[in-house]
């Protein structure tokens, strides 16, 4: 099939049983690949009220048509699972180089099924695929564990690793691969450690075939050139994701000490620039990427290298915990890695637990003797142990914002900062409606990367609650996933302003089939609806109230930063929910009306 | 004229490695490539990259003189009259001539199409003068 590696992988972790089958027409038609592929096999094939650490639960690993192929980015895998934190969709999107490996191999999904009794690994190369013993690798940290496989196995294989966060059931564990890429959110690591998969290393061979060879060269190398030629290459590069921080400090959108500001008197101790100069030793590149925004440090300080951090983890860590020195970022970042847990969801807990400790609501006996106040780096490292192996109040952490706050309650709910459950990135949206909405309805939880629409806030007017405003939200939720539905990456159209249509005939160069992207933006519409389902699906009640944000954004005003004083008005919260379930096709409670269902072609899937 | 490569600016993303399996095979194949990029995490954290110089050790050895030079001076392997007999391959002093029968049936090596330069984003690659030690 031309783009497609052609088959699908099951292994099935309970009774052993590996089989392939081919990658279905009708699949490819209606979903392409990627987080495409995983919306689909979620919804068809778990079953309704599976339990996401139970055999029933499945993870899906996938890539896409670009995937391996020459396209700027073309790195990007897709896992998805029923998730542990959320109980709702997950599905997260890993960079580097193992979707690549993947298409060698002949596979356009690898569908993790059922549960080993013993640690295994999965090893693949070309057609043999084998499930070994992992004893003498569980509880290893990630970095060792992907030293091994690499001085076994050579550096053409590819290595997805989990910690011993997911080892130990931490719902917001990662999975890790390439010394410091992740698929972090929403819990795909722990699933793998509930499998007792301790990793997947992969090799291919095989050669991708295309529809037409001469067009798709033509038109991918277009798309470099394109690139190459881009005015924000060399500003982009240099800094990667870490080029946002000096920005979102300015208008107030880093989340400073829990979300309670959006702008940090230390920021200058963190921004990109400083990173830069002070432990950046390499630009690290995912697959094909022209334009590298991973950043390779070495910290003197700390004596580590680290692949990061990037503006997620900077925010989180560094702001979010009242941390202004870049170093000690790096070392955090290098930890979570490591022991294999979302550094996103981590920084909000521990961010949530120091306001907690600040507040009195959590005290020294609490803490382990810990003086959790805002800026403690050294409690922070220990911390970050603690959650990775659910020890003291880290067991506590463990659980994520949500649950940690329902349990330890005294108004601790208010300031947890989270959608659905799931800890809210590096965005504070104070005073940013789109952006706002867009965590509100985003489909796995409070993550940016569906619809990074904090630009268009500034752009438009940061307050205004206007249809247009939840259009452009509903565009890039539809637009900017179909990215991870290919298998490419988003951040050339996003960052280097390249002109979307390029894509088009590469994309019709490599599968024979011609696609716009008005089509594409229809079956991004068509998964978002699918995965909206779902979660109402699996969670009884599932409506409106899923959607709202934290109370933070719309009750309390920063005291300090560039957001001083400023608010999202509640009914402003609603007003913005109204008019995106008007123009979703949504029920006024935000389910997905009969008509709208029947328009995306998803009646009979979801009957 | 030859490839050079700083590899200090190399980010290891492979694209170079895709553009030169088109070029020598027609095929998306990175394991086909005729550039060799070594990682080396966790530490030091830099890339090393081999290309090939054009110094002509592979085609004094050639038994089959298969490898010819192009009309750039290059040299090539004409994979119809190679016989694989590896005698190339230990003579490169870079390791970047290549016999590998399970992907191929015949020895290749860089022929300069320049593919790999075009798509680097980082300049880490680029065709120059042998003379020249930099752009």
């Amino acid at each position: 099939m031309n783009g497609y590696g052609g088959q699908i992988l099951r292994v099935d972790l309970t009774n052993g049983k590996i089989t392939k089958e081919p990658t279905p027409a009708e699949l490819v038609r209606d979903f392409i690949g990627g987080r495409g592929f995983g919306a689909y096999f979620l919804f068809k094939e778990v079953p309704k009220g599976a339990n996401p650490l139970g055999a029933a639960n499945k993870l899906i690993i996938s890539s896409g048509p670009f995937s391996g192929l020459l396209i700027p980015g073309a790195g990007k895998c897709d896992f998805t699972t029923k998730s542990p934190l959320t109980g709702g969709y997950a599905s997260a999107s890993m960079g580097g180089h193992f979707t690549a490996e993947m298409k060698y191999a002949g596979l356009d999904s690898i569908i993790l099924e059922g549960l080993s009794s013993k640690p295994v690994y999965l090893f693949i190369d070309d057609d043999k695929v084998e499930l070994r013993d992992a004893a003498d690798l569980w509880g290893k940290g990630t970095i060792a564990v992907e030293k091994h496989f690499r001085e076994k196995l050579g550096e053409e294989f590819q290595v997805a690793v989990i910690g011993p966060g997911g080892e130990n059931g931490v719902p917001y564990a990662c999975i890790n691969h390439d010394y410091g890429r992740q698929a972090g959110r929403g819990g795909v690591g722990t699933v793998m450690g509930v499998k007792k998969v301790k990793a997947i290393v992969i090799h291919g061979t095989k050669s991708i075939p295309v529809a037409d060879l001469a067009a798709y060269r033509k038109a991918g190398m277009a798309i470099y050139k394109a690139c190459k030629d881009a005015e924000g290459l060399k500003e982009w590069t240099r800094y990667g994701t870490t080029v946002v921080t000096s920005w979102c400090d300015e208008v107030g959108a880093l989340p400073t000490r829990n979300f309670s500001a959006g702008s940090f008197e230390g920021g200058k101790g963190i921004y990109g620039q400083t990173m830069r100069e002070k432990i950046v030793i390499t630009d690290k590149g995912c697959f094909g990427c022209p334009s590298p925004c991973g950043k390779y440090s070495r910290s003197k300080k700390y004596n580590i290298n680290v692949e990061g951090p990037e503006y997620e983890t900077i925010g989180l860590m560094g702001a979010n915990l009242g941390i202004d020195d870049i170093e000690a970022v790096a070392r955090a970042n290098l930890l979570c890695d490591d022991l294999g847990i979302d550094t996103i969801s981590t920084g909000n807990a521990i961010g949530w637990a120091m306001e907690c400790y600040e507040k009195g609501i959590l005290t020294k006996k609490d803490t382990g003797g810990l003086d959790l106040k805002f800026g403690n780096i050294e409690a922070t490292f220990e911390l970050i142990g603690k959650i990775a192996r659910r020890e003291g109040l880290g067991a506590l952490l463990a659980e994520g914002v949500k649950k940690a706050s329902q349990k330890v309650g005294k108004g601790s709910e208010k300031f947890a900062i989270h959608v659905k459950g799931m800890e809210q990135s590096a965005y504070a949206t104070h005073n940013a409606t789109a952006m706002l909405l867009a965590y509100m309805t985003c489909d796995v939880g409070a993550h940016h990367n569906r619809s990074w629409a904090i630009t268009y806030d500034l752009q438009v007017g940061r307050d205004k609650v206007v249809p247009e405003k939840v259009a452009r939200v509903i565009w890039l939720q539809n637009f900017r996933p179909m990215f991870d539905v290919l298998g490419g990456c988003r951040l050339q159209w996003v960052e280097l302003g390249i002109d979307r249509t390029l894509y088009e005939p590469a994309l019709e160069a490599i599968t024979g089939v011609h696609r716009t992207w008005e089509d594409l933006e229809k079956v991004g519409e068509r998964i978002w609806n699918l995965t909206r389902m779902y979660w109402a699906r699996e969670n009884e009640g599932f409506g409106r109230q899923w959607d709202m944000p934290s109370p933070r954004f719309y009750e309390e005003p920063p005291k300090t930063g560039a957001t001083k004083g400023q608010i999202t008005r509640f009914e402003d919260v609603n007003t913005l929910l109204d008019m995106y379930y008007e123009q979703r096709g949504w029920t006024a409670d935000g389910l997905p009306k009969p008509e709208t269902v029947e328009r995306l072609g998803l009646a009979e899937l979801v009957a | 004229m030859r490839l050079y490569v700083d590899s200090a600016k190399c980010s290891g993303c492979n694209a170079c490695r895709v553009a030169c399996s088109i070029n020598l095979f027609g095929e998306n194949n990175p394991k086909k490539a005729a550039i060799v990029i070594e990682p080396h995490f966790p530490a030091p954290g830099v890339y090393g990259v081999k290309v090939c110089t054009q110094c002509g050790d592979c085609a004094a050895v050639c038994p089959t003189e298969a490898i010819k030079q192009n009309e750039k001076g290059a040299y090539y392997v004409d994979f119809a009259e190679c016989n694989l007999c590896e005698a190339c391959v230990p003579e490169c002093p870079e390791g970047v001539m290549f016999v590998r029968t399970e992907l191929a049936n015949a020895a290749w090596k860089c022929d300069l199409c320049g593919d790999c330069v075009a798509v680097c984003g980082t300049s880490a690659l680029w065709i120059a003068e042998k003379e020249l030690v930099a752009a």
